[in-house]
Parts: C-alpha cells; sequence; structure tokens
C-alpha cells in the first residue's frame, strides 16, 4: 500500500470508530435530553484540548457470537485535555454502543486512563451512562469493576476524582462513584441503584419507580450520594467547571490562586444578618457571602442535611474550605447526616490543602430515638476525628450559640484549630439559659413561692453570666472576640499568616476513623 | 416574600430550648419508634411458607423452630424470640406472603 492508500485506510476506520452505535441509537439517546458520551467530553473540556486514545481497542468477548460483533471503542472513550486552563484525564462510557456495558477491554481502558492520571498527577473525570456488567463476558467483567475500584482507592487524596452520572450507573457500578470525591448527577437522566425496582419487586413485593427509587432528586436530598444537582447536562458541566478551579491539581499543590475581589457588601451585610435572639433563624449562607471574594460561593451537596452548609469559596484569591451550622435547618443541629456529610468534605480539603473555615452557631445534637439508634455516636465522632486529624489551617468563628458537645466538635481550639474568633453575640456554655437553669437552680426554682418567676430569674442569672464569649476568652479558648465587621479581615490574615503550616503526625500506616 | 417563609418556620427544642426553625423532608419523614412486639412474627421478606412445625396451642421456647419460609432461593427457619403458646397461625403450606405478615400470634 502506498501511504496516500494507508492514510485513507486510517481515516476509514477511524470514521467506522467514530459512529458509535449508529444513527438509531444516537437518535434514541437524544430523544431523552442526553448527549452522546463523545459530545459531552467535548462539551466539558475548553474548546479543542480533547486528545482521544484507544479508539482501535476491541472487545474480548468470545462466547455467545460475540467474537462476530464490533463494539466500536469497546463502548467507552478515554483521553485527556484541558479544562479550565487544568490538565486533566477524561473517559466517557458510550451507551449507544451495547448500552455502555462494561468487558474487560471496556474496563482496560478505564483503568489505563486512570493510571495515566495517577502518574501525570492530573484530576480524573469519569462520566458514566452504562447498563451494568456485560453478562456475557462473564467473570471478567467483575474483575474490571474491581480493577477500576482499587484504583479508585489508590487515588483518593492524591488526585481530585469526579465521576458524572449521566445514564443509568447501576448495581456494582456504583461503587466506583461511591469512592471518588464528587459525584455529579443530572434531573430524570442519572439513575444510580445496588438493585433496580425490578428486583425489589420480585423479591420485596415492593414497587417503586427508578426515579424514586435513585433518581438524582434521591440521591441530592435524602442519601447524600450526590454532590451536585442540575436539571440539564450543560448546567451540570458549569457546576464541573466551577468545581475545578476551586481545587488543585493533585495533593502536593495548592488551587490556582485567582485575583483578590471584596465582598458584594451592599447586598450581603456581615452586621446585619444574625438576630439577637438566639433561637431565631437565619441563612448562614449570607454570612459566608459577606465575607468571601465576590460573594462567590460553590456550595456541596446543598439539599443533603442542609442543617450544615459546607461547600468552596475564595479569600484574597485563595480556596477555602467553607463549614457552617445552618440555623435556618434544623435550628443548624449536628445529626448522623450532617456530621458524615462535614467530616468528609473537611478530609477532602485537608487531603487538598485547602484551608479550612468553620462557622458556629448550634444548640447541640439533635435528640431523638430515630437519631441514637442510626448511630449518631458513631457517625457524629467522624467530625471530631476529621477536624482533629486535620493539618491544613484551620480557623474557627464562632458567631452565636456554641453550647455542649456541639462546641467541640465544630473545631474548637481543643481540637487544635489554629485561631478561635468569637462575635460579641457569641454563647459558649454547656447548654442554652433555659436548659442550664433548670439542672443548677432546680430546687430553687421548685421552692418558690412562684416557680414560673424563678425560673425566669434564674435564667436571666445564668445568660448574664455564661451566655457570652468573655467566659471562654477568659481561659483563652477563644483567641480574639471581634467586632463581625472584622470578620474578613482577621480571617484572611490568619490564613496569610498559617500559609507555611506544617504539623507532623505520630508515624503510623493509617488511622481508624469511624467509618 | 418576608412573610411567606416566616409562616414556614416550625419549633424544634434542644435541651428545653425552643428554635424556630424550618424542618428536612427527612427529618418529618421519620417513623416514630415502636417497641418490638414479642408476641407475633411477622414475615421479613416476601415469600413462600414451605414447613410449619407447631400448631395451634403448642408451647414453644426461645430458639425454636415454627415456619420454614423460602425467599430468594434460600430455606430460612423462622425462630420464636420468645417462650410462648401458640395462640393463631395465619398462613398454609404453600402459601406466598409478603413482607410484614404476621405469621404466627403468641401468648406470652
Amino acid at each position: 500500500m502506498a501511504h496516500q492508500q494507508k492514510t485513507s485506510d486510517l481515516k476509514k476506520r477511524m470514521r467506522d470508530a467514530l459512529k458509535g452505535g449508529g444513527v438509531k441509537a444516537i437518535k434514541k439517546q437524544k430523544a431523552i435530553g442526553k448527549l452522546t458520551a463523545r459530545e459531552r467530553i467535548i462539551a466539558i473540556l475548553d474548546p479543542k484540548t480533547f486528545h482521544e486514545y484507544d479508539l482501535f481497542v476491541e472487545h474480548a468477548a468470545k462466547d455467545f457470537d460475540m467474537d462476530k460483533k464490533y463494539l466500536p471503542g469497546d463502548g467507552v472513550i478515554t483521553g485527556t485535555g484541558i479544562l479550565m486552563g487544568h490538565p486533566v484525564c477524561i473517559y466517557a462510557q458510550d451507551f449507544t454502543v451495547a448500552g455502555g456495558s462494561l468487558g474487560w477491554m471496556h474496563s482496560k481502558k478505564i483503568t489505563k486512563i486512570m493510571d495515566h492520571a495517577m502518574k501525570l498527577k492530573v484530576p480524573i473525570i469519569g462520566i458514566n451512562d452504562s447498563g451494568g456488567a456485560r453478562i456475557q463476558e462473564g467473570v471478567n467483567s467483575l474483575a474490571g469493576y474491581g480493577e477500576i475500584f482499587y484504583r479508585n482507592t489508590q487515588a483518593s487524596g492524591v488526585i481530585p476524582q469526579i465521576s458524572v452520572i449521566l445514564g443509568p450507573c447501576a448495581g456494582g457500578a456504583v461503587y466506583s462513584p461511591a469512592l471518588t470525591d464528587f459525584v455529579f448527577v443530572v434531573d430524570k437522566i442519572s439513575k444510580m441503584f445496588i438493585t433496580g425496582p425490578e428486583v425489589i419487586k420480585t423479591v420485596l413485593g415492593e414497587e417503586i419507580s427508578m426515579e424514586e427509587l435513585g433518581g438524582a432528586k434521591v440521591h441530592s436530598e435524602i442519601t447524600g450520594n450526590a454532590h451536585f444537582y442540575a436539571e440539564s447536562e450543560m448546567e451540570c458541566f458549569d457546576q464541573i467547571k466551577s468545581l475545578i478551579s476551586f481545587i488543585p491539581w493533585n495533593n502536593l499543590k495548592k488551587a490556582a490562586k485567582f485575583p483578590k475581589k471584596g465582598p458584594k457588601t451592599r447586598k450581603y451585610k456581615v452586621d446585619n444578618i444574625i438576630p439577637t435572639d438566639p433561637k431565631h433563624p437565619y441563612e448562614v449562607r449570607n454570612v459566608i457571602k459577606a465575607i468571601c471574594d465576590d460573594s462567590e460561593f460553590l456550595e456541596i451537596q446543598e439539599q443533603f442535611a442542609a442543617n450544615i452548609v459546607i461547600g468552596f469559596a475564595r479569600m484574597n484569591g485563595e480556596t477555602i474550605g467553607f463549614v457552617a451550622n445552618q440555623p435556618n435547618v434544623l435550628a443548624g443541629v449536628l445529626d448522623v447526616d450532617s456530621s458524615d456529610k462535614a467530616a468528609r468534605f473537611i478530609r477532602y480539603c485537608d487531603s487538598f490543602n485547602i484551608p479550612l473555615v468553620t462557622l458556629v452557631d448550634l444548640p447541640g445534637y439533635l435528640p431523638g430515638i430515630d437519631q441514637e439508634h442510626a448511630g449518631v455516636i458513631r457517625h457524629g465522632a467522624k467530625l471530631l476525628y476529621a477536624y482533629s486529624e486535620a493539618t491544613v489551617p484551620k480557623i474557627t468563628v464562632i458567631l452565636r450559640k456554641a453550647y455542649g458537645g456541639g462546641y467541640i466538635a465544630m473545631c474548637s481550639s481543643h481540637l487544635k484549630a489554629d485561631f478561635v474568633f468569637a462575635w460579641p453575640s457569641a454563647e459558649i456554655a454547656v447548654m442554652g439559659p433555659e436548659g442550664a437553669a433548670n439542672i443548677i437552680f432546680k430546687k430553687e426554682i421548685m421552692n418558690a413561692e412562684n416557680p414560673d418567676e424563678m425560673r425566669k430569674k434564674k435564667v436571666n442569672e445564668y445568660r448574664k453570666k455564661f451566655a457570652n464569649p468573655y467566659v471562654a476568652a477568659a481561659y483563652g479558648y477563644v483567641d480574639v472576640v471581634i467586632d463581625p465587621v472584622d470578620t474578613r479581615k482577621m480571617l484572611i490574615h490568619a490564613i496569610e499568616i498559617s500559609s507555611n503550616k506544617k504539623e507532623i503526625r505520630p508515624e503510623r500506616k493509617h488511622g481508624i476513623p469511624p467509618f | 416574600m418576608e412573610k411567606e417563609t416566616k409562616t414556614r418556620y416550625k419549633t424544634i427544642i434542644v435541651d428545653n430550648v425552643k428554635y424556630k426553625t424550618l424542618l428536612t423532608k427527612k427529618f418529618k419523614n421519620r417513623k416514630p419508634y415502636k417497641e418490638p412486639e414479642l408476641n407475633i412474627i411477622k414475615a421479613f421478606i416476601s415469600g413462600t411458607i414451605r414447613k410449619i412445625y407447631i400448631k395451634k396451642g403448642d408451647k414453644v421456647k426461645a430458639g425454636d423452630k415454627l415456619v420454614v419460609l423460602e425467599a430468594m432461593k434460600m430455606r430460612n427457619d423462622i425462630i420464636a424470640m420468645t417462650d410462648g403458646v401458640v395462640k393463631k397461625i395465619n398462613v398454609k403450606v404453600g402459601e406466598k406472603i409478603s413482607k410484614g405478615k404476621v405469621i404466627i400470634e403468641f401468648d406470652i
């Protein structure tokens, strides 16, 4: 063959492979608001930066006449590219090819690009859209999943791992996203579950739709498996771009620094958000927006365990991980879900050199039989563990209530916060004045002529004496009591001064967190 | 707008203090605690009754086999949780039952 012929042969081979599952399958994919796998990658990455590998990989199935079938790229597209100026590795399962089912070579393509990401120390993005294991390939298909899970675990805390669920992701397949750092879902398109509605119906006699069992809303609100929820694929891609701008390429780097910008102080006035009555709610996101650069806050797991707010913002151009109790929801209490949610985020920030700012306003832990039986002891312990373990700069601002165990857990100086600031409205005490007075002055109240009046008197007495930041400040548990308007200034200085912070931990293989 | 949000606030109590706040769907949907009922045996999974070891009026001891419930291709021995006398048997051999059905009632 002449060179020209060889080149045109290559072009023909490429054309065949790029057809994916063919016109009919692609039409079906589009009909339900889905892009094709290759379109998705191109839409996520910066224009003209995608480089594809392993286009000519062929599947390895021999049985059930599979050897006669041609599956372009074996149902998955892999490559490298640039995202918001960051180099990334990326793969996307192609549902139009054999339902995106995972066979041995399909998994080899994925693990190969994952290995690349680890060697190049860049983020890996996986787009999931697959019917599950390729049953014709038997145990080799299971092996493929196992190889992926192993790599997810090895990469955890080394490179950012992002999973985008844009179709079904069922059975064992769900465990790859579950092992990664951030899971993105899209309404009506994402579906994740271990056992589907049909199995549930035959085994348990319970009927439920796919959407109600494992749709995007379920995983964003109830299970907490998803971190970002979008109404459309394009909105989802914008969220990925936004996230990637906040995080570093790997655990040896810091996140990219941005030009510094002041908060939008006209809209968010830091000294005008919190009601004076500690029993009244407010929106804690407004406090974050009042102190961070450009009032831009990227929230994570917005709907799940909304009694705690987590996410990224910048201060002086540097990425900061915010953890804040949300008095607007369940009074901002800690419970099973909120402890889980915050603890994982703290460990993420610690792994990727992102300083933590904690905003405290909580009455304590949520009382209830359901909480106790769901293991709030074990789950609550995760938060203590994560804060104590973290060695990134940790700065705490006590806005209002910091009662009891909640005070300790929310990055108190005892868990080695580097700096603890308190607003004058802070109340650092074992419990709220009403509860405390009832216990301490029980006899006086009972024996009084007018118990109600006595109770009121004693509550006021306690409030005056203990419901303030000065008792804790007198012991040095609070470093500075600050005017709320100085919060940003104080935080920026604390972050700057901590930029070379190093804490050496005792040598060990790893700790044993209360998983 | 302001007024609308205000009306949605509910109360939760922590350490004797009433806080105004919004509730989550999950919080509202939580199931109230029920004491375990030792005098009834319920199906923990849907399946088919393959064998009944006891009859009405039998005295049983905790740990005694009561019935075999086949589910997910497994035969599960259902055992008594407490001592008692069989008051009522609500199933027959071969009967298909769904999860939560009361299989046996005891006097304890």
